[in-house]
This record gives C-alpha cells, structure tokens and sequence, in this order.
C-alpha cells in the first residue's frame, strides 16, 4: 500500500478529533461542572503525559532525572518554554559525559 | 491595527514552541530515516499531522505494513485527548467564529498550542491563533526534515539529550501554574499518582499509552471538578473564562 495513503489515513483521523468538537460546539457550555473539568484537562493531560515518561525518555533513567530536577527548578522560578526544554536537554548531555568518563 | 496587534502577539507566544517543536521533531526525523523513509516523507507526516506521540506511533503503524483500520484506530486512542482539548477551545474562543474558522484553528490544536491558548488572558481571536500556530506548524515540518537529514552525522549523545525537550515544554506550561493554584496542583498531582498506577501496575501494564492518558486526564479532571468548582463569574483570576 502507498505510504501517502497512510499518511493521509494517519492524518485525516487526527483531524476530525480536533476539528469536530471545535466546530460542533459552537455555543457556551453553561454547566458548572463541565466548564471546570475542561478547565483541568490540559494541566492533568500534560502531567500524565510527562510522568513518568519523562524517566525512560533518555539513554539513562540517572541522566533523565537530573534533566527532570533541572527543568522542575527553573519552571519553579518561572522560566519560560525554551530556557527549561533546552536547560534539561543540556542537563542530560552533561550528566551522561559525566557518568560516561567516571565509569 | 487591533488585527495586527494580535498576530504578532500569536508570534510571539508560538515562538517558543516552535523551538521546543524543532528538536522534538528532529528526532521523529531521525527515527523516519533510520527506517528507510526520505527527509521528505519525514517533513511531510509532520506537516500534515502536527501530533508528536501519534506520529511516532503512526510511524511504527507504518513501517509493520499493517491495516488502515490499525492506523485509525491507533490515532484514535492516541489522539483522542484532542477532542477533549477542542471541546475546551471551543469555549476560549471569542464569539462569533464561523465554522470555516473553526475549522482552520483546529488544524494545529496540539498540547502546547491549546495550553498557550487557554493560558492567554481572555478570549482568543482567530487572528491571534493564525499567529500562534503557524511558526510551530513551520518548527514541526522542518524539524522532521532536518532530523531525516542528519540522521547519520548525530552522535547518540545528543540524540539522547534532545528525547527530554518535549517533556521540559510540558513541565514550563503546567508548573507555574500549579505553583499559584493549590487546585490545579491537586489535580496534577492525581494526574500523576494515577499515571504512575498505569505504569508499574502489571494488569493496568496492558492498557495502551493512549488510553492510560485518557483514563488519567478524566479521573483527575473529574476530581478537581467536583472539588474545585471554577468561579461561576468571569473574573481576572478564571482563565478558562471569556464566554460565560
């Protein structure tokens, strides 16, 4: 099979999920209790998503959890998108060159 | 002169995610490549599909040569998180949006995106989420390209570095949040305990990634609802408000 008819299928699924609820919904939702559960969802979805993933997202469950307390510290303090992402990611790089030569 | 204003506030907030998307992708490049599959195949899943985890098991979809019903169904419990975060957009948006809109904003309506958006004070103009979403739609597309390319030359040390950018991003949207709501703290940590259940577990072990997600985001969503009921008024502190 043609892998553009893949890429379509893949892509076309992927869609619908976001478009339909958008366009479907196009009046305010006036119950309380759903306006607050949605209110939650991104927060609870991104923390599933990142715990614990993030652990066996490296080549080293000790490199990935300093990447973790480093990007936990600097989103502590604020920081914003890039300063944390790239902070781990240098992290983790130090952090298996240091295990690496010690070893 | 209000219009302009917007967009580039959309820029400027999307920036950063285009950045954070580059390197994610980038090594959704390196994995197309390592299977046989050309920068520009690599380049043009990402363009088309701007979902992280759906692609790369879409991409595995692809590689065992298996049904389209798989691949449906595989996006559809991977990406079924969408549907809830396009049903919270829906209530973000500024009234007012027509359908064809809609459908133009929902195109990039990832994790990151959504946040941003939901995290931007009042309502959001379609203007303003043009502005947002296309310099990461931009990041995402080239990065799998980029990553295709350099497959061969990328040491794995770096290539091990760059597989905690996505989970940095998600850590810089939730965290200064939960820092300042003891509610929104409560349902992370659900999230969290739940996640880990799902984990190690061994009979919860069998439950797909996906669906695990799902499971999670509900439970710990439902929870806070019923416990930290958000202010039935708009005021400054709601940020989900703008359309009551």
């Amino acid at each position: 099979m043609s892998i553009y008819i893949y890429i379509l299928t893949m892509a076309l699924t992927t869609y619908l999920l976001r478009m339909l609820p958008l366009t479907l919904f196009q009046k305010p939702i006036r119950s309380r209790f759903v306006r607050s559960f949605l209110y939650y969802v991104p927060y609870a979805c991104l923390t599933a998503m990142t715990l614990p993933a993030i652990f066996s997202s490296t080549s080293s469950l000790l490199s990935a959890v300093i990447g973790f307390v480093v990007a936990m510290a600097l989103a502590l303090r604020g920081k914003g998108l890039v300063p944390v992402a790239v902070s781990a990611c240098l992290a983790v790089f130090v952090a298996e060159l240091l295990t690496r030569t010690m070893l | 002169m209000k219009n302009q204003l917007e967009f580039s506030q959309g820029i400027k907030d999307g920036l950063p995610i285009a950045i954070g998307y580059f390197s994610v992708s980038f090594s959704f490049g390196i994995l197309c490549s390592s299977f046989g599959l050309s920068p520009y195949i690599a380049g043009l899943i990402s363009l088309t599909n701007v979902t992280s985890a759906g692609q790369f098991a879409g991409l595995s979809v692809i590689i065992a040569k298996a049904t389209l019903l798989e691949m449906i169904l595989t996006q559809l419990v991977i990406n079924s998180r969408y549907a809830l975060m396009s049903l919270s957009l829906s209530q973000k948006l500024a009234p007012g949006i027509g359908t064809f809109k809609r459908c133009l904003i929902a195109f990039a309506n990832t994790d990151e995106i959504f946040a941003v958006a939901m995290n931007h004070a009042g309502p959001v103009t379609p203007i303003y989420m043009a502005g947002l979403e296309i310099t990461p739609i931009l990041g995402w597309s080239l990065g799998a390209f980029t990553g295709a390319f350099a497959n061969n030359i990328l040491p794995v040390n770096i290539r091990s570095a760059l597989g905690i950018a996505l989970y940095g991003m998600f850590i810089a949207i939730v965290v200064p949040v939960a820092k300042e709501k003891n509610s929104v703290l409560a349902v992370c940590t659900l999230a969290v305990l739940t996640s880990v259940l799902f984990a190690y577990i061994p009979v919860l072990q069998h439950v797909s990634t996906g669906f695990s997600i799902i499971i999670c985001t509900v439970i710990a969503s439902v929870i806070g609802a019923i416990f930290f009921p958000i202010p039935n008024e708009e005021d400054s502190e709601n940020t989900n408000g703008g359309v009551a």
